[in-house]
């Protein structure tokens, strides 16, 4: 199966599942499908980066396989993991029957599928139906954890040593996302597409709002996003992300505020700015009546 | 049996050699994965093409500038005059060579501003680009230069035409006498943000004629810049700046946990012996998950020492930047500037204030470090011991920042080592290349010798810093 036919086919589908995407967007998408390579996202918090995966995932229902990655994730929350107190109790049964098999025979009994606990890489690839795997935050695991997806990523399959290795039948469609919080290693990118993606344009964010945001009219929607806009060009720790301003649609919705004006923006500027600092450069910057 | 090449694969090759002699580094597996994407998508579109190749051949967002101007010169989007040769019928009137020595005078330069303005208040991209072109065209034409020197030029082009100058021209007509004031600073954004994209508009046609000159080669070795991360801070320009303070925040939490690492690293404690016994219950009294007690954090103070005097003006604004974004992922951090004597200013760098603010009152602060205007290490050194000395504990790591240039003063090496003595760990980050140090009044070569120095002129440096501290 290929996941899309081209560039324009994937636009259109990814528009049907809900996510607009420009035009380099989908046609990495379609490359990704086409090429069978995992496809890395980057860019700031909140553009869309897992919202892309969860979208390609339903625009070819697909089923989604996530992966969360955090410090400290290991082989055994990644790929798998043995299940130790079953085959304890295994083991334990056994003896108690007196059934005096032999170690080679219980050996075997208890390295089998029955034992095995597959995690989100695993369970991928040994998935028949098209699968999307959603491996997110990757920047947020230790470098011994990139070794780990070398193997999965390249190859498409993962070595148990006591059963052997296990080769995809039919490939994922990989999406790692990444805050570029950290570098990832040359060996990963390698073998990845890459796509940065950003704050759309005015235009497009106006369609984002206008699609996730029932009853929000013309008016507000351009005034919102020109406000947005303006407060990405700011110098601010933590500049509002499409979720954010999506949050200030909904918000601005729930009040039956009907005109962004200075006092509108000053009531509700929370729903966009997260930090004191933030909030207090805006309003100096947008030139709102303190109050 | 030589086939029928088209020159493409050559144009290609000679494409990728030039990323890489820009710095990305294109492996041979990235090379033939574009090759197989291009065959996926065509060679129809010129913007697919361009996304294409970004995603198989870019893998870090700091090089996509790079990238893209050397793109715009191998497959350029117009050949020659391009467009602008049709665009108007004054241009048959010259002797028709590519626009050399047509229509420039002060009456073109006039109809040439008034187009411009038109163009600009509708915002039109097509009419721009095809303005961008004809500018350089007829005011960036330099004929008759000697071999070797371009025939085209941006400057001159921006130069005469001004863009910059039509601003208020261009807010004053979009505004109309409509509410006025209550949108001036809107309208000014804009407009100053499309006259830089015009510009950049106008640079990128120059480098594409230049390219078309002398071939693509000559331009990819002398015009494109080195992307921001290769950059060096001391001839970085003030947008430089603001897009390397974007990336300095990740920078500055990395540091913060290598530094802390140790904790990390053996995260597990002692064993908790009844937590253990008490899960073994579930196995059938066999320990297969162990329970440790949590260790206790490690605590790292941090003490920064960074010069501020005017040789290292562009480093110490992003140093202190850096220090600044320390400040916010370190519990506790002392901070100090100096030129000839010690000024504390951790009380500025109070975490979750406005980095611009923070800046600025730092600019102000530091105008304190100078007793005598010129940079003095040793003074520096010697202030810093009489009257912080309580700052440093053997737990404590002293980073300080600085180009070690000290005016041929006294160095007090034995204060440095002294001070470096009583800290668990202390590193040296000098702006300047190795190769320059211990030249003239550099100490750097003294100062090497107590604390370890590292080469410091980039953020990919920077970066291999705070990767290095892990080792």
């Amino acid at each position: 199966m290929t996941w899309f036919s081209s560039p324009t086919q994937a636009a259109d589908r990814l528009t049907q599942a809900g996510y607009l995407a420009d035009a380099a967007t989908a046609t990495t998408a379609f490359l990704a499908g086409a090429l069978e390579k995992p496809l890395l996202l980057e860019g700031p918090a909140g553009v869309g980066k897992t919202e892309l995966a969860k979208a390609v995932a339903r625009a070819t229902d697909a089923t989604l396989v996530r992966l969360q990655c955090y410090e400290g994730l290991d082989e055994a929350r990644a790929l798998y993991e043995w299940n130790y107190k079953k085959q304890l109790l295994r083991i334990q049964a056994q003896t108690g029957a007196g059934e005096g098999l032999d170690w080679d025979q219980t050996h075997d009994d208890i390295f089998t599928e029955e034992f095995l606990l597959t995690r989100p890489l695993l369970t991928a690839i040994r998935q028949d139906e098209p699968t999307v795997l959603l491996i997110d935050e990757v920047d947020k695991t230790d470098v011994e954890v990139e070794g780990l997806l070398l193997e999965v990523l390249s190859d498409f399959q993962v070595t148990i040593p006591e059963l052997g290795t296990v080769a995809a039948t039919r490939r994922p469609y990989v999406v790692l996302t990444s805050n570029a919080s950290r570098e990832l290693s040359e060996a990963v990118k390698r073998r990845c597409l890459y796509l940065h993606l950003d704050y759309p344009d005015a235009e497009r964010e106006r369609a984002i709002l206008q699609a996730q945001v029932s009853d929000l009219d013309d008016r507000i929607a351009e005034q919102l996003v020109a406000t947005v806009g303006r407060l990405r060009d700011l110098e601010l720790k933590k500049a509002p992300s499409i979720a954010e301003s999506v949050d200030w649609a909904r918000t601005l919705i729930a009040l039956e505020i009907r005109d962004l004006d200075e006092k509108a923006i000053s009531d509700t500027l929370g729903a966009v700015l997260k930090h004191a600092s933030d909030q207090e450069r805006a309003v100096k910057e947008l030139l709102l009546d303190k109050r | 049996m030589a086939r029928e090449t088209s020159g493409l694969l050559d144009r290609h090759l000679s494409f990728i050699e030039a990323l890489r002699a820009a710095g990305l580094s294109v492996s041979l597996a990235e090379d033939l994965d574009s090759v197989a994407a291009l065959g996926a998508v065509g060679w129809g579109d010129r913007a697919h093409v361009r996304d294409v190749l970004a995603a198989t051949l870019v893998k870090k967002q700091s090089q996509r500038t790079t990238f893209d101007a050397l793109f715009d010169v191998y497959f350029p989007a117009l050949v020659g005059d391009g467009v602008s040769t049709g665009s108007s019928s004054e241009a048959s009137e010259g002797d028709g060579a590519d626009g050399s020595g047509v229509r420039d005078n002060a009456a073109a330069l006039q109809a040439f501003r008034d187009q411009l303005v038109e163009a600009l208040q509708s915002g039109d991209q097509q009419q721009l680009q095809r303005l961008a072109a004809q500018m350089v065209g007829t005011f960036g034409a330099m004929p008759g230069r000697g071999p070797g020197l371009s025939s085209w030029s941006a400057y001159t082009a921006l130069q005469r035409v001004a863009p910059q100058e039509l601003v208020d021209r261009i807010v004053a007509g979009l505004l109309g006498d409509s509410d006025a004031d209550a949108r001036e600073t809107e309208v000014r954004r804009l407009v100053n943000r499309q006259v830089g994209s015009f510009t950049t508009m106008v640079e990128d046609d120059a480098r594409r004629r230049i390219a078309e000159e002398k071939g693509p080669d000559h331009v990819a070795d002398v015009a494109i810049r080195p992307s921001i991360d290769k950059f060096a801070f001391t001839a970085a320009r003030r947008s430089d700046l603001d897009e390397m303070r974007r990336q300095v925040f990740p920078l500055a939490r990395q540091l913060a946990t290598r530094l802390t690492k140790e904790h990390h690293a053996r995260r597990r404690g002692a064993l908790d012996f009844r937590r253990t016994v008490r899960a073994s219950i579930a196995t059938g009294g066999v320990p297969l998950t162990t329970h440790h007690r949590p260790k206790r954090p490690h605590r790292t103070d941090l003490v920064v020492l960074c010069d501020v005097s005017g040789s290292v003006a562009n480093f110490a604004q992003f140093t202190l930047l850096f220090v600044f974004a320390l400040r916010e992922v370190f519990q506790s951090m002392r901070a100090f500037t100096f030129i000839d004597h010690v000024h504390e200013v951790t009380e500025h760098l109070r975490p979750g204030s406005d980095p611009v603010d923070v800046l600025e009152r730092l600019a102000a602060a530091s105008s304190y470090a100078a007793l005598w205007g010129r940079t003095n290490y040793g003074r520096a050194f010697a202030k810093f011991e009489e009257q912080h000395a309580d700052a440093l504990g053997p737990k404590t790591t002293l980073l300080i920042l600085g180009d070690a240039r000290s005016n041929y003063s006294d160095l007090e090496d034995a204060t440095l080592r002294r001070l470096a003595g009583s800290v668990r760990r202390s590193y040296w980050l000098n702006p300047e290349p190795e190769s320059s140090w211990g030249a003239g009044d550099s100490a750097a070569r003294t100062y090497r010798d107590i604390v370890p120095m590292v080469e410091c002129r980039n953020l990919t440096q920077l970066q291999e810093f705070v990767h290095d501290l892990a080792r």
